[in-house]
């Protein structure tokens, strides 16, 4: 939207504009680029102008009120108390504006719901505190992890122009199709919100949930996990690029080809030992991205919640113990199973970080081979 | 003075307890209300007889299947297929695989849940694998089966059903009273 | 309305015999103690909350995080919500209650004075025990005050069985409260006070004890079932047990709308009386006004699914709960326009109480719009979980429900010092807050169209100027309010002697008992004519 439209809103909106220093931030809701979110926004803008009218009205004859029916003036105050012909025109007028407004706002969430004849299906599962995306029509997955590094977030670097909104692996859809949503969850009850979509809907844990959307203008979308889930609930943003149905093709098939191409190089890396230094970077690496959010970056977890993993009894005498439970997670817990969103190179390099950092230092390292091991099901 | 305002007392106290048990009872009732509406998109929790149900042969619904293993979870979950084309009436069997890949013995739940929620009703399992806990010993995997059939009162609107299954690692509650693994894999 | 009172009346001060020091507090079953514990303890809590409101703001102040942990904004944020909800807004309530519905009506007491006593004392050890989980091993509860299941069963930390039981203590504290309201009015009303002779006050209240009855157990259910999902392995809201986590939701709200109108409707009869006194004029539409309550408080029990729009519901049922959510809007709107008629061609004059109670109709309306704009479902898929959800409900709750508390204690407060307070210091305040309120939560609405959720400790950069704006206006708004307290100090200590009316326009009983009103009043009922 642009600025001087946004500007003409309201008054009130002016004065704060002012008094705000300029900002870049859009002061009304966003009209959206489909045709939903521009129903949705013309619905907010009709009955954000039927409040207006009806406000002008009420606070206006207060204020005259106020100016003229005071004691300061000398008048001499009525005495009427009811009166059953008005009481009636302002419980009738109410409803008729009331019934005005609940015909195009059905309307819209009857378009809303329908989810048929979708072209591509894309099933969202909200995790503390990421989003997991999965292509039901092609053989592509992946986690999308807020990018944002930490130093940013803790005011040690300057903040980037996407700060928060950004990251690693954004969902990719085609502009012209329609696309279905269908929501889940894996831990709590997450919300997948894109304003540009006008689509927000809940990831409830063991359901699932259906929206769409269909998007033609090809373009980056940003939007922000909606439901309260936990510590970092904050920073689980959504960001959606619409490509053309042929870059979309491209890009899918890249990416089925890029999971396709880790999978082998796992096997190939059964067969090789990293060295201490390596480990320990891709380790640190994989840590600060999956586990801090928990367990902290110094390693000392949060008391009575996350524990502790310095100088645990499991991170420095229970290698293989430490192992399974990075593989296959604590039922019951908030610890994931994590066989099936990190390379096996990685989890050996994060177990390895975890049990030589922040003074844990057994020496130990663990290889891709002893994570595939115990995978198997022969680690002990 | 306090005998005057003993029976209101007592009155308004037996409203306030019987709201807390109206509190639980919203559990069942709102189980109630989902079976009539489809309001959460849960299926029956036990097995509906395979009625001689016309076949509609005029009409096709697409059945989606998702499985997912939760992430406590770390089973591997999946059908055999991800969609099925049927004719309201026809009966199908869908396998699922699970397989355990850890060393130790796991206990699974199945969740199910349709979306959209409506269509619940009219998706009628005569025999599956979520109505009961299955156990599965480490390395171990095995085929589960769905036998379901889809009502032909299906209303047209719904051209589409999907039928999500969410898997919990249940091992720590497991009662051991349920059923062994229906089918042990090869 | 008119009363006579009887003249012995008059002659009681002399055998105001109570007993002195801190036994007083501890044993007193008087009402007009009770009442003044429950005001002073909500007064506290409202410090409480807000300081933890001053921390949110802080760290809000600027992007990034500077001054607490994520975990912990989120337990000021859950904290703050609790308290200012059971802790400030719903004790003041039932202070003014105490206080006011038997002077109101005419009786002696409250119907049922020890239960009185214990409902009020169990109160500070319930926020007693929520605080002391602040400062457990992984701090306090963490998952909004509204507690979704299952963030606050497996997923949350120990704290959970004392927020459970500190629930449960304010809930059966309510409860005791409402059976003592509603007893009162039943029994105890002087002959010839007939239903519709009853201050407006006193019917709010009634159908507030009424709802709080129907509406407090429930809750005290969800928390239970909380508590036993979290550690007694019951499976009502996880999905590996065959439970369902939106089921919470159903349940919550069932309590939660209804108990947005218990924080709601006091405030619509203490608007009721104050705005006639200050017109001096009757109150326009008494019996619509009555009968607009009672359909608002009905319709409460219908519509507590518009909460719940995201979670995924058939298109009927949304359509059902957005049909009688926007209902709603018409009996609130009769309300408004009551007490606009009500000012119409009055004579008018605007002391601190009137200056409140006219804040309270334009903010409380615009609260009322903003509400009416998340009645429309798909209009509410973008604004739910957003700032514009937090601006709706601090309209209606701080220039609200606490506006309208505040106008009271104005209103009264000659009555139950027997000083008038400082007007100029109150006019400090009122401007002071007016102002500063505005700047707090006006500039909400356009964050939260902008896009940034609630709840979270840390925003993106476009949000950072309205953001910086915003707190500045909440650390006014917080030092507005030791004026307040500066001002209740000086009107207990001392000030102008204040009349047995008071206000020029002043009509019911309590302003026919002397300022301040003596230790016992109506032991003879009066007779109404």
């Amino acid at each position: 939207m642009t600025k001087t439209r946004s500007l003409r809103w309201s008054l009130p909106t002016l004065l704060l504009a002012a008094t705000a220093n300029a900002t870049d931030m859009p002061l009304n809701m966003t009209k959206g680029v489909t045709e939903i979110s521009q129903q949705v926004y013309d619905l907010h803008m009709t009955i954000f102008w039927i409040c207006c009218a009806i406000g002008a009205v009420v606070f206006g004859i207060m204020f005259w009120s106020i100016v003229r029916h005071r004691k300061a003036r000398g008048v001499q105050p009525a005495q009427f108390h009811e009166s059953t012909k008005v009481e009636i025109l302002w419980t009738a007028i109410p409803v008729i504006i009331l019934i005005i407004m609940a015909i195009p706002a059905t309307k819209t969430l009857i378009a809303m719901e329908d989810t048929t004849e979708a072209d591509v299906t894309v099933l969202v599962t909200g995790s503390q505190w990421k989003w997991h995306y999965k292509y039901l029509e092609h053989d592509v997955e992946f986690y999308s992890l807020l990018a944002t590094p930490k130093e940013q977030i803790i005011n040690k670097f300057a903040k980037g122009e996407n700060y928060l909104l950004e990251v690693d692996r954004p969902l990719v859809i085609p502009t012209g199709k329609k696309v279905r949503f269908l929501m889940t969850s894996d831990d709590v009850i997450h919300s997948w919100w894109v304003p540009a979509f006008a689509v927000k809907k809940d990831a409830n844990p063991g359901f699932i949930n259906e929206a769409w959307t269909r998007v033609d203008e090809p373009g980056t979308y940003r939007g922000q996990c909606a439901e309260l889930c936990g510590k970092d609930h904050g920073y689980m943003p959504v960001v959606v690029i619409a490509k053309t149905p042929a870059d979309f093709e491209s890009w899918v098939n890249g990416e089925a080809e890029r999971i396709a191409k880790a999978k082998a190089e796992e096997q190939e890396l059964l067969a090789m030992n990293m060295s201490l230094e390596e480990l320990m970077s891709v380790g640190e690496r994989t840590y600060t991205a999956y586990c801090a959010a928990c367990h902290q970056p110094n390693g000392e977890g949060l008391p009575g919640i996350f524990p502790a993993l310095k100088g645990s009894a499991m991170a420095l005498n229970d290698m293989p113990g430490h192992i399974d439970i990075v593989l296959n997670g604590k039922a019951g817990t908030a610890m994931q199973a994590y066989a099936k969103q990190l390379s096996l190179k990685e989890i050996a390099a994060v177990i390895t970080y975890e049990r030589n950092a922040w003074g844990n230092s057994t020496g130990e390292l663990v290889q891709a081979a002893d994570v595939h091991a115990v995978l198997q099901g022969k680690g002990e | 003075m306090a005998l005057k305002h003993q029976p209101l007392t007592v009155k308004l106290a037996v409203i306030a307890l019987a709201m807390f048990g109206f509190g639980f009872a919203l559990v069942p009732l709102y189980d109630v209300f989902c079976d009539l509406t489809g309001l959460n998109g849960k299926t029956a929790v036990t097995a509906a007889t395979a009625e001689a149900a016309q076949i509609d042969t005029s009409r096709e619904v697409v059945i989606e299947f998702i499985a997912r293993p939760n992430k406590q979870m770390p089973w591997v979950f999946k059908p055999e297929v991800t969609r099925m084309t049927v004719h309201p009436g026809e009966i199908h069997i869908m396998n699922y695989l699970a397989q355990n890949p850890t060393s130790r013995m796991i206990v699974g739940q199945a969740v199910p849940s349709v979306s959209p929620g409506q269509a619940a009703l009219y998706f009628h399992k005569i025999e599956c694998f979520c109505f009961t806990q299955q156990q599965l010993a480490g390395g171990k995997d095995m085929l589960m089966p769905l036998q379901f059939y889809v009502d032909p009162a299906l209303p047209s609107q719904f051209s589409t059903i999907t039928l999500s299954y969410t898997l919990y690692d249940v091992t720590s509650a497991w009662t051991g009273d349920s059923a062994e693994p229906s089918q042990p894999g090869e | 309305m008119s009363a006579v009172v009887t003249d012995h009346e008059h002659d009681h001060e002399h055998h105001d015999h109570k007993p002195s020091g801190i036994k007083r507090w501890f044993y007193t079953t008087n009402h007009k103690d009770i009442g003044t514990m429950y005001l002073v303890f909500a007064l506290v809590m409202f410090f409480i909350g807000g300081a933890m409101a001053m921390v949110i703001r802080a760290e809000l102040f600027q992007p990034g995080m500077q001054f607490v942990e994520p975990n912990f904004f989120n337990q000021m944020t859950t904290v703050h919500g609790l308290i200012m909800v059971f802790g400030a807004v719903m004790p003041a309530f039932t202070g003014l209650a105490n206080w006011m519905i038997p002077m109101m009506i005419g009786a002696p007491d409250m119907a049922l004075p020890r239960m009185n006593n214990w409902s009020f004392w169990i109160l500070p050890f319930a926020f007693l025990i929520l605080l002391i989980s602040l400062f457990m091993p992984g701090g306090g509860p963490s998952f909004g005050w509204t507690f979704y299941a299952p963030l606050s069963t497996t997923y949350s930390g120990d704290s959970t069985a004392l927020f459970v039981f500190s629930v449960h203590i304010m809930g059966i504290s309510s409860i005791m409260g409402a059976i003592n309201v509603i007893v009162t009015i039943f029994n105890l009303r002087a002959p010839g006070m007939t239903w519709m002779k009853m201050p407006l006050f006193v019917w709010t209240w009634l159908i507030t004890a009424f709802l709080l009855i129907m509406v407090m157990p429930v809750l005290a259910g969800a928390v239970t079932m909380v508590l036993t999902d979290k550690y007694f392995g019951t499976s009502f809201f996880d999905a590996a047990g065959g439970g369902d986590p939106v089921l919470f939701q159903h349940i919550f709200w069932f309590f939660g709308h209804p108990e947005v109108y218990i924080m709601i409707l006091p405030a619509f009869g203490i608007v009721s009386s104050i705005v006639p006194t200050f017109a001096r004029k009757p109150l326009f539409g008494y019996a619509s006004m009555v009968y607009a309550t009672s359909s608002i408080a009905l319709l409460s029990f219908l519509v507590w699914a518009h909460h719940m729009f995201t979670t995924g519901m058939p298109v009927a049922g949304a359509l059902f709960f957005m049909y009688c959510t926007m209902l709603i809007a018409v009996p609130t709107g009769v309300k408004v326009f009551n007490w606009v008629a009500t000012m119409w061609r009055g004579a008018m004059t605007f002391e601190v109480p009137m200056m409140f109670a006219l804040a309270f109709i334009v903010l409380f309306t615009i609260g009322g719009f903003s509400g009416l704009m998340l009645a429309i479902t798909p209009a509410d898929f973008q604004y739910h979980d957003t700032y514009f959800v937090v601006a709706h409900f601090h309209y209606v709750l701080v220039t609200g429900a606490v506006f309208s508390i505040i106008a009271a204690a104005y209103y009264w407060l000659p009555k139950w010092t027997g000083h008038m307070y400082d007007e100029k210091l109150g006019q400090w305040h009122f401007w002071c807050s007016l102002i500063s309120v505005n700047l707090l939560f006006f500039p909400m609405h356009f964050v939260g169209l902008a896009g940034m959720p609630r709840r979270i400790p840390d925003y993106a950069l476009q949000f950072a100027d309205f953001n910086a704006f915003i707190s500045i206006g909440g650390f006014l708004f917080g030092a507005s309010q030791l004026i307040f307290v500066w001002l209740l100090v000086k009107c207990a200590r001392g000030g102008e002697k204040a009349t047995a009316q008071v206000w020029e326009g002043a009509e019911g009983l309590e302003w026919e008992v002397p300022s301040p009103a003596p230790y016992h009043t109506f032991e003879t009922p009066p007779v109404i004519k």
